[in-house]
């Protein structure tokens, strides 16, 4: 058996992986979080619920996604040969909407005719943009205003989408904050509001239920792998910031002792400058935010850090709770991929292989070119392309000097 | 578990219950408008007939505050004030003043990263009698509240109109001190609220409960501090005071004048209402 076996048996009962998670809410929202907890309970193994939503996937956001092997890419590395697995040709263009499917479908029926969501990069507000538009749901969304203004393409898409965007002027005006203001609507409309959490994180059931949305990105992986690969792949990769995708990539492997797993943060300027949005890589040392305890920067008096990233989506100071434990025990490594190193690899794919990744996603690229080239060609790993790029060419652009 | 007898909350509660009156609760965010102030600011707060103080830890992410209280944590965090601060700001208060319980409110994280055997000790060596976390609700608080009792440190926890009864049960079980009952669903400086509604609410916990029930969450005045006297055993008063400090804010000389004026208003109402 798996050495690892354990850790799927988690959370335990009150939400808590290890010593990380829980539930640090005000006592407003205890009643709406049990209420999420045992709607969740009720539906989880309930054939139909689990038919509906597979329904969804299938026809809706078009899984499943392919797992596309870049050899040229492979080819001119010169190493193990990769693997992508494109949760960038999912409708609305990343794996966000995996996990706002479901919850939206918990939004039904729970009965609240109104949803809220934070974003970062503007992929999960356009994830929960949609499922609302689908299921004529009122949808606000709070977005950071410095993420507004560099991520301006998610913005309008949402207006479109009929959701209302409202720029968080608070604090370091980013995702962190965009989750605070979301929490406070939550905690003020909690009758009639579904609050669509958009990654690993938050109070209990949260994690666990992200997670589980999420992990049909690894269901399949690991399938295709054996269908296409004809053996599980030597290695995955995939960015973390809260987490959501690369716990989707990773979940159902966890067994798989042979197959090593590396969690890519945001290095920002490098981790050494204390720029960065690297939580675990920088062994931040533990705390409480946003309803859970885990690896989260903040300074000597316990304010939260401000971070950096160049990718909106990665700029978190925390990380999701099963992220934290999976560092303690090793079953995951956490690395960091710096700013310039991610425009790297962001340009490298889009020219050699046609494909334009997140820059999200790009931190996962970045350090699969590194480990590949430290690989033989017989070995193979699977990098998680979370996200297509379309929405940073604003960002890339603006580097090369180039305003539209 | 291991209390201290005389319990500064406790006996003030017994005092005011001998006399028939209500507590009035100031909240001030300790360091706003910057840290200098704030002892002034808590012995002002005592001269107008505040019964406790709850001072406010400022934190980053105040995610169960309203906007007036955000920015308060904004200016007193600008000024670098620190949980080790605020400690230190009740050890001086507690020089002038050693009748008034004083209990620190904030969110977990500045505890969490001090320490939790480090905050205690130092907490109980300042003169602090109780504590409110927003974000640690009692199952969350484990062996923190046998620790904070160890060292005389009440935990004070929330109630809500959104709490079950079984779960209220489990607060009660748990809280020391007096419970904090949020008026209203929604951040703190919210809307206007039903006094009759919250003395129905108020009502069914007396049944399971011992302790004093104290309401928080818009009370702004005199009227609205009477109207909830009339159901609570004590009434605490933050957004209110706090947007009076930012007003003053360039003037901090002027701000335990004004802090006085908004409190004695409340305070006779508060006493007008206990003797009719």
């Amino acid at each position: 058996m798996s050495r690892f076996h354990d850790l799927t048996q988690l959370p335990d009962a009150r939400g808590h992986f290890g010593p990380y998670g829980g539930r640090f809410v005000s006592e407003t929202l205890s009643f709406a979080l049990e209420e999420l907890e045992n709607i969740y309970a009720s539906l989880k193994n309930d054939p139909e619920f689990q038919a509906e939503f597979d329904y969804d996937l299938k026809h809706y956001v078009g899984r499943p996604s392919p797992l596309y092997h870049a050899e040229r890419w492979s080819r001119e590395i010169g190493g193990a040969q990769i693997w992508l697995k494109r949760e960038d040709l999912n409708h609305t263009g990343a794996h966000k909407v995996n996990n706002t499917i479901g919850q939206a479908l918990l939004a039904k029926k729970a009965g609240k005719p109104r949803v809220i969501a934070e974003t970062g990069a503007g992929q999960h507000g356009v994830a929960t943009a949609t499922v609302a538009a689908r299921l004529g749901l009122k949808c606000e969304i709070y977005m950071g205003a410095e993420d507004v203004e560099r991520q301006k393409l998610n913005v309008y898409r949402m207006h479109l989408l009929g959701a209302k965007v409202v720029p968080v002027e608070s604090g370091s005006r980013t995702l962190k904050d965009a989750m605070n203001e979301a929490l406070r609507d939550w905690v003020t409309n909690v009758d009639d509001t579904f609050y669509i959490i958009g990654t690993v994180a938050g109070p209990h059931p949260y994690p666990m239920l992200v997670r589980d949305f999420s992990a049909v990105v690894g269901r399949e992986a690991r399938r295709q792998s054996l269908e296409q690969i004809g053996r599980l792949p030597d290695a995955l990769v995939a960015c973390v910031g809260g987490g959501s995708n690369a716990m989707g990539l990773f979940y159902p492997f966890v067994e798989d002792d042979d197959v090593a797993m590396y969690g890519v943060e945001a290095g920002g300027e490098g981790v050494a400058t204390g720029r960065h949005a690297a939580p675990l890589t920088a062994n931040a040392p533990r705390g409480v935010l946003h309803g859970n305890r885990t690896y989260l920067m903040s300074d000597e008096g316990g304010q939260v850090a401000d971070t950096q990233s160049i990718s909106a989506g990665l700029d978190y100071p925390g990380v999701g709770p099963e992220h934290a434990l999976w560092k303690d025990v090793g079953r995951v490594r956490y690395v960091a991929a710096d700013d310039n190193e991610v425009l790297a690899a962001f340009r490298e794919l889009t020219l050699v292989e046609g494909i334009m990744p997140a820059l999200e996603s790009s931190h996962a690229l970045a350090h699969a070119k590194k480990l590949a080239g430290e690989m033989s060609p017989e070995q193979h790993i699977v990098v998680n392309l979370s996200g297509r790029g379309d929405k940073d060419i604003h960002t890339v652009a603006k580097l090369d000097g180039i305003e539209f | 578990m291991n209390r201290i007898e005389h319990n500064r909350i406790d006996q003030r509660f017994a005092e005011l219950k001998a006399q028939g009156r209500t507590a009035l609760i100031p909240y001030i965010t300790a360091g706003d408008p910057a840290p200098a102030h704030t002892v002034d600011f808590m012995h002002a707060c005592v001269e107008a007939g505040a019964d406790v103080i709850e001072l406010g830890v400022p934190f980053s992410d105040p995610m169960a505050d309203g906007p007036v209280i955000q920015k308060a944590c904004e200016r007193a965090l600008v000024h670098g004030t620190r949980l080790q601060h605020v400690l230190e700001m009740v050890a001086e208060f507690r020089q002038r003043d050693s009748e008034t319980p004083v209990v620190l409110m904030g969110y977990l994280n500045p505890i969490e990263r001090m320490g939790y055997d480090v905050f205690t000790r130092q907490a109980q060596a300042s003169g602090v009698d109780g504590v409110l976390v927003v974000d640690m609700p009692p199952e969350e608080a484990g062996d923190n509240a046998a620790l904070f009792a160890e060292h005389g440190l009440q935990s004070i926890f929330l109630l809500a109109p959104t709490t079950s009864e079984a779960r209220a049960r489990a607060i009660c079980e748990h809280g020391e001190g007096y419970l904090y009952y949020v008026s209203l669903k929604g951040v703190t400086g919210a809307a206007t609220l039903d006094a009759d509604a919250v003395g129905e609410q108020l009502n069914k916990l007396r049944r399971i409960t011992e302790l004093p029930l104290c309401v928080g969450f818009g009370i702004r005045d005199g009227a609205t501090a009477a109207a909830i006297g009339r159901v609570a055993d004590g009434v605490i008063v933050g957004s209110a005071l706090v947007g009076r400090i930012a007003e003053h804010a360039d003037d901090p000389a002027s701000i335990p004048a004004a802090l006085k004026s908004i409190l004695g208003e409340m305070r006779e109402a508060l006493d007008r209402e206990a003797a009719g």
